[in-house]
Order: structure tokens, then C-alpha cells, then sequence
């Protein structure tokens, strides 16, 4: 067996290597500060193929493969997590089931523009009671006549003020359960769509993330994405996917407290030698190394296993299970090996500790990953 | 307009040299190669010209090991049309002349309007290929070139370089060489589409044989790479600020010699 990355995947590894440390790192700070969304970036990333990196290349995609998505989306967020989101929702909630689930019709309205960074996705799943809970959608699609009306609410939507277009869920049958949930593409600045909220965030403070309210919005069926009650499956379809891009996610701010620490550890003396010479900080550094390598592994498994067209689920589970949780651990100890220098904001570890949280939580928190894990496991279907 | 680019493969810039167990290279092992930055410089202004003419061919061209189409396939990521490998592992350590007849003799094969290429390689800093490869060839040549603009012609090109606060502009037949400096544009990336569509592009492999170069030694012959010696660590000066600058002085006067 071997672990090697084709020419192709090294050389995209590389293009958002160098866009990332150029264009983004040195940003990053100010950003977060801010809570400013990045648009000047987020565009020159569509422009390089990196909006829609797995879309072919006729529906203005890159023409690359998952695994280069994850190599990629590592190198953006070892630069600034929020950049990450902001591509990773993009790529893998909102181009991959357009191309997946949509007609030719579908494909040509919504996914060029996305996948070609000219338009932004955000995926409208979460209520106010349904989080964890996903089935229990409050959100309404009346059918009347070949439009459909939407009313409900709508929380923690990434990309939800900056998006062009937005893939909502709804009931369209409130009796057949999460077998009665359909998909919309609905656009931004279709009448009844409204954006009443933007989110102050612990974390990943220059990605916007929204809450909408519809009322009476009018869709037209032609935006209905897969069949009626088939929502569902779009969504868990869609979450498998973008939770290999959080895995890669969780793996590139790890490794950007990883690289940090051991820097500080170089250059930061204790006791008259750099501390990286006290056996615990090279214990942490060892664990950091190991962790982040095997979180990686876990990653690119899944994302060669999408590739191939076999069954991903539980290896997509497992890689955002191990590897939100190895960020959380990694950015923590990262404080740690700084001390004090690490609580503040001089150094950017801090940043990357904030950061780390939500990946615990967001696309399936580390719970929902044990339960889609252990329900393969003992085959409770 | 066919535009020929020469690019030499390098070793990234950050990478900590260390002499190898022949001492007369250094040890290539975990090095990551990269286009020597000035060689993109010259890729990206023959893009240009390529766009602006809204017609035209760029050719990249580098000679040594395998691992140089690495660098070859970068420059068709960038845009460049197709590429010319001149697959010869001799001319790794080859001196400049030998690398500048080879390059010649892939010109004349390939005939275009202008050779660019970057005003030095970054590992050996020798400079000195481009104006070679201009004087095989008897073509004029523009060193470190700042600026550049075709004649809509295409018979002759104006371009600038800097000199101590002014820019020197020369009219130059074509074709000629040039060679670039840092300035003279912004070097793009490459895309997804590019990087994508760079296997489907040619990169013809010669053999040295396949040239006619005929190689009567090298002219220029490395003896040995030396390291240099370790800094000497600094040195604090103790002692409350008013002595302590009293001692600096003395140091910098005595020992350093310095003021």
C-alpha cells in the first residue's frame, strides 16, 4: 500500500499553499478582529478553481477529485479557519448536491456560478428545534400550483448573508416524517426571504453565519432539488461529504498550533535552554504530531473512498469525529507550550483554540458521529 | 508569435543547504524543487505577449533529471502551451557554457521569435546562461529587463531596464534574448483548470544525443562547495545602561573595528 498524493493532487496542494501563506495568513488576524467577511479573497479563490475544486470542469469546476478538496481546504484553514468554512460549505453542502441531485436545467442556473466562485452557497437545515434532532423540520413548502410557499425559520446558516442562494429544507408533507422533507434552491432577494440576524461568534468571527425567516416565499418548482420527500437524503447526502471537508478543516488549524508551538518551542527559553529541550513540551509536541498525522490518515481515507464511489459515511464519521476533537486537544496544549503569551492576542494561538470549537459541533457534533458510527457498527440501520 | 522560455528547476527557498557527500554538490535529499523565481517572471511575461497578441505559442524549455518535469509541468499549469525536456542528468553539475549550447541548440531547433528567460538561477547565482545562449546564437540581448513592449510587427521590442535611479530603454531586433528582473510583472497561479489540463499538454523529451551538441568538456570546472563558517553568537554587554554603552563603544572601536 501506498500513501502518495498523483501530480495533480500535489500541485493543487501547492497552489493553495502558496495562495494561502500570500494571500490569507497575513490577513487572518485582522479578520478574526473584525468580524469582517472576506470578499476580495473569497473571490480570487473562485477564480482558481477552489469554489467548486470536485466539479467538473463543464459546470465550471475545477475537475479535481475529493481528495485534492481536502489537501486544499488543509492549507486554507491552517491560514484562517473562516476562509475554510466559507469554501468548504460552498464545495461540499451546497455544488456537490446541485451535481449530484440536479437536472441539466438545475446545473446550469446554480451550480456554474457557484462552483466558478461568481455566486455563494449556504445550506439552511438547523430550527430552533431541530439541531442534532434534523428530522424535526418546522419549516413549511405549500404546494400552490407550480410555485410552492415556505414559511418557518431557519438557524446557524454559514454563508447565510453573504450567499447568492440558499438550499432550504422543508416539510412538504408533515405526515411522512423525514420522509416528507423536500430540497429548495431559493435565491437571495426572492420576495418573503428575509436575513433578519447575523450571529456573534466565539470562533470563525469572518465567516457570516445567519439566521433567515421566510414568510409566504414563493418557489417555483423548477427549484425543487431531487424529488419531493427526498430532502432528507439530499441532506444527509450532502453532511457525509462535508464532514470529510471538516475533518480537513479541524486537521489545517490544528497543524497551523502545531507549527506554532513548535517554533516557540525553538526559540523560547526556560530555565537557561529553549523549552523545547524540557521533556514535557516534547511530549506534547510529540502527541500533537501523531495526533494530527492520524487525523489526516483518517481524512484522506474517507475522501479516497468518495473517489472510488464506495460507501464513505462512517469513514467521513469517523475522520470529523477524531479530528474536531484532536483540533480542540491540539490548539488547548498549543496555549499551554506558549503560557501565558498564549492567552493573548499577540500570538495567534488563541485564534486557532477559538477556532477549533466549532468543529466538535457543527455538520453532526462529535455525539452524532458515535451514534452514525456505532449504528453501522451493530447494523441498526 | 512563438515565445521559448528557459526554466531552470531549483531547490526551494527555504530549504537549509548543506554540502553533500561529493563536495562538489550539495545533499539533494528532502529537498522540495521548485521554478526558479525569476524563470516564472519570464513564464508569466510570455503569457502576456501571448494574450496581447491574442495569438502565439509559449514553449518552456529546461534540461537534467526527471524530476525537472515537475518544473515543466508548473509552467503548463501557468498557461504555457507545451514544454521541451532535455532529459540528460549530466547537465545537473553542467557548466553554464554546456547548459548554454544545449539551450541553443533546442532554439534553433525550435526557431522562435524571442527567448525569455529569468536574469539568474537562484541556486548557483551564476547569471551567465542567457547572455551565453544570446551569443551562440548571435541574437542581441537585454539583461535584467524591468519592462518590455513588441512592435505590433513583431520585428522589434523596446525594454527597460533600471539602472541608479533612472530606467535605460533599448530597441532590440527580434529575435533576441531577454532576461528578467523581479518587477516586471506579477507572476500568476496557477488554476485548477490549469493544473488539470497540464497532463493533457506535451512535454517532448530529447536525449542529448538528439541535439548534435558536440561537448568538448566543461570550460568551467567546480572544485568544491564549502560551508560557511558558523556566525559567532552575540554578545550581551551587562551592567547598568551608562557603562554599558561606554563598553559597546570601546568593543565596536577595539574589536570590531568598526567606528
Amino acid at each position: 500500500m501506498r500513501i502518495e498524493l498523483t501530480d495533480e493532487q500535489q500541485m493543487i496542494r501547492e497552489l493553495a499553499r502558496e495562495f494561502a501563506q500570500k494571500e490569507v495568513e497575513p490577513i487572518a488576524a485582522q479578520l478574526d478582529r473584525e468580524g469582517r467577511f472576506p470578499h476580495e479573497t473569497v473571490r480570487r479563490m473562485g477564480e482558481l478553481g477552489l469554489m467548486g475544486i470536485a466539479i467538473p470542469e463543464k459546470y465550471g469546476g475545477g475537475g479535481a477529485d475529493t481528495v485534492s478538496y481536502v489537501v486544499a481546504l488543509e492549507e486554507v484553514a491552517r491560514a484562517c479557519a473562516s476562509h475554510a468554512v466559507i469554501m468548504s460549505v460552498n464545495n461540499s453542502l451546497v455544488a456537490d448536491p446541485i451535481h449530484r441531485f440536479g437536472s441539466e436545467e438545475q446545473k446550469e442556473r446554480f451550480l456554474v456560478p457557484l462552483a466558478s466562485g461568481r455566486g455563494l452557497g449556504c445550506f439552511a437545515l438547523t430550527e430552533p428545534q431541530a439541531g442534532s434532532d434534523a428530522t424535526n423540520q418546522a419549516t413549511l413548502a405549500v404546494r400552490d400550483g407550480d410555485h410552492y410557499a415556505l414559511t418557518g425559520r431557519k438557524l446557524f446558516v454559514t454563508n447565510g448573508r453573504e450567499a447568492t442562494v440558499a438550499l432550504v429544507f422543508c416539510q412538504t408533507d408533515r405526515d411522512k416524517g423525514s420522509r416528507g422533507i423536500s430540497a429548495f434552491l431559493v435565491e437571495k432577494g426572492t420576495p418573503g426571504f428575509l436575513v433578519p440576524k447575523v450571529e456573534d461568534k466565539l470562533g470563525l468571527r469572518a465567516s457570516d453565519t445567519a439566521e433567515f425567516v421566510f414568510e409566504e416565499c414563493r418557489v417555483p418548482e423548477a427549484n425543487r432539488l431531487g424529488e419531493e420527500g427526498l430532502g432528507f437524503k439530499v441532506a444527509m447526502t450532502a453532511l457525509d461529504g462535508g464532514r470529510i471537508g471538516i475533518a480537513a478543516q479541524a486537521v489545517g488549524i490544528a497543524r497551523a498550533a502545531y507549527e506554532a508551538s513548535l517554533a516557540y518551542a525553538r526559540e523560547r527559553k526556560s530555565f537557561g535552554v529553549p523549552i523545547g529541550q524540557h521533556q514535557m513540551v516534547q511530549w506534547m509536541l510529540a502527541d500533537m504530531a501523531t495526533q494530527l498525522d492520524a487525523a489526516r490518515l483518517l481524512t484522506w481515507r474517507a475522501a479516497a473512498l468518495k473517489d472510488r464511489g464506495e460507501p464513505y459515511g462512517v469513514a467521513a464519521a469517523m475522520a470529523k469525529l477524531y479530528a474536531s476533537e484532536m483540533a480542540m486537544k491540539v490548539t488547548t496544549d498549543a496555549i499551554q507550550v506558549h503560557g501565558g503569551y498564549g492567552y493573548i492576542k499577540e500570538y495567534p494561538v488563541e485564534r486557532y483554540f477559538r477556532d477549533a470549537k466549532i468543529t466538535q459541533i457543527y455538520e453532526g457534533t462529535s455525539q452524532i458521529q458515535k451514534l452514525v458510527i456505532a449504528r453501522q457498527l451493530l447494523d441498526l440501520g | 508569435m512563438k515565445v521559448l522560455v528557459l526554466v531552470k528547476q531549483v531547490p526551494d527557498t527555504a530549504t537549509q543547504v548543506k554540502v553533500g557527500s561529493d563536495p562538489r554538490a550539495i545533499a539533494t535529499t528532502g529537498i522540495t524543487w521548485i521554478v526558479s523565481p525569476y524563470d516564472e517572471f519570464a513564464v508569466e511575461e510570455a503569457l502576456r505577449i501571448r494574450e496581447k497578441r491574442g495569438t502565439g505559442e509559449v514553449v518552456a524549455v529546461s534540461g537534467g533529471p526527471e524530476r525537472v518535469k515537475e518544473a515543466l509541468r508548473s509552467c503548463l499549469a501557468m498557461g504555457a502551451d507545451r514544454a521541451v525536456h532535455v532529459l540528460d542528468p549530466a547537465l545537473e553539475g553542467a557548466d553554464t557554457l554546456t547548459t548554454a549550447r544545449v539551450l541553443a541548440a533546442v532554439i534553433q531547433q525550435e526557431a522562435p521569435q524571442l527567448v525569455l528567460t529569468g536574469r539568474q538561477a537562484i541556486d548557483d547565482d551564476t547569471g551567465a546562461v542567457g547572455a551565453q545562449v544570446a551569443e551562440l546564437l548571435g541574437w542581441p540581448c537585454l539583461s535584467w529587463i524591468m519592462e518590455e513592449a513588441i512592435a505590433e510587427d513583431g520585428a522589434t521590442v523596446r525594454a527597460g531596464r533600471q539602472v541608479e535611479g533612472a530606467l535605460e530603454l533599448f530597441d532590440l531586433p527580434l529575435p533576441c534574448v531577454l532576461t528578467a528582473q523581479k518587477g516586471l510583472n506579477e507572476p500568476r497561479y496557477p488554476t485548477l483548470k490549469g493544473i488539470m489540463g497540464a497532463k493533457k499538454k506535451e512535454i517532448k523529451e530529447l536525449g542529448p544525443g538528439d541535439l548534435g551538441v558536440n561537448v568538448d568538456g566543461p570550460q568551467l570546472e567546480l572544485v568544491r562547495l564549502e560551508a560557511l563558517p558558523p556566525r559567532p553568537p552575540g554578545r550581551i554587554i551587562p551592567g547598568e545602561p551608562k557603562e554599558a554603552v561606554r563598553e559597546l563603544v570601546r568593543v565596536l572601536r577595539e574589536e570590531a573595528k568598526a567606528i
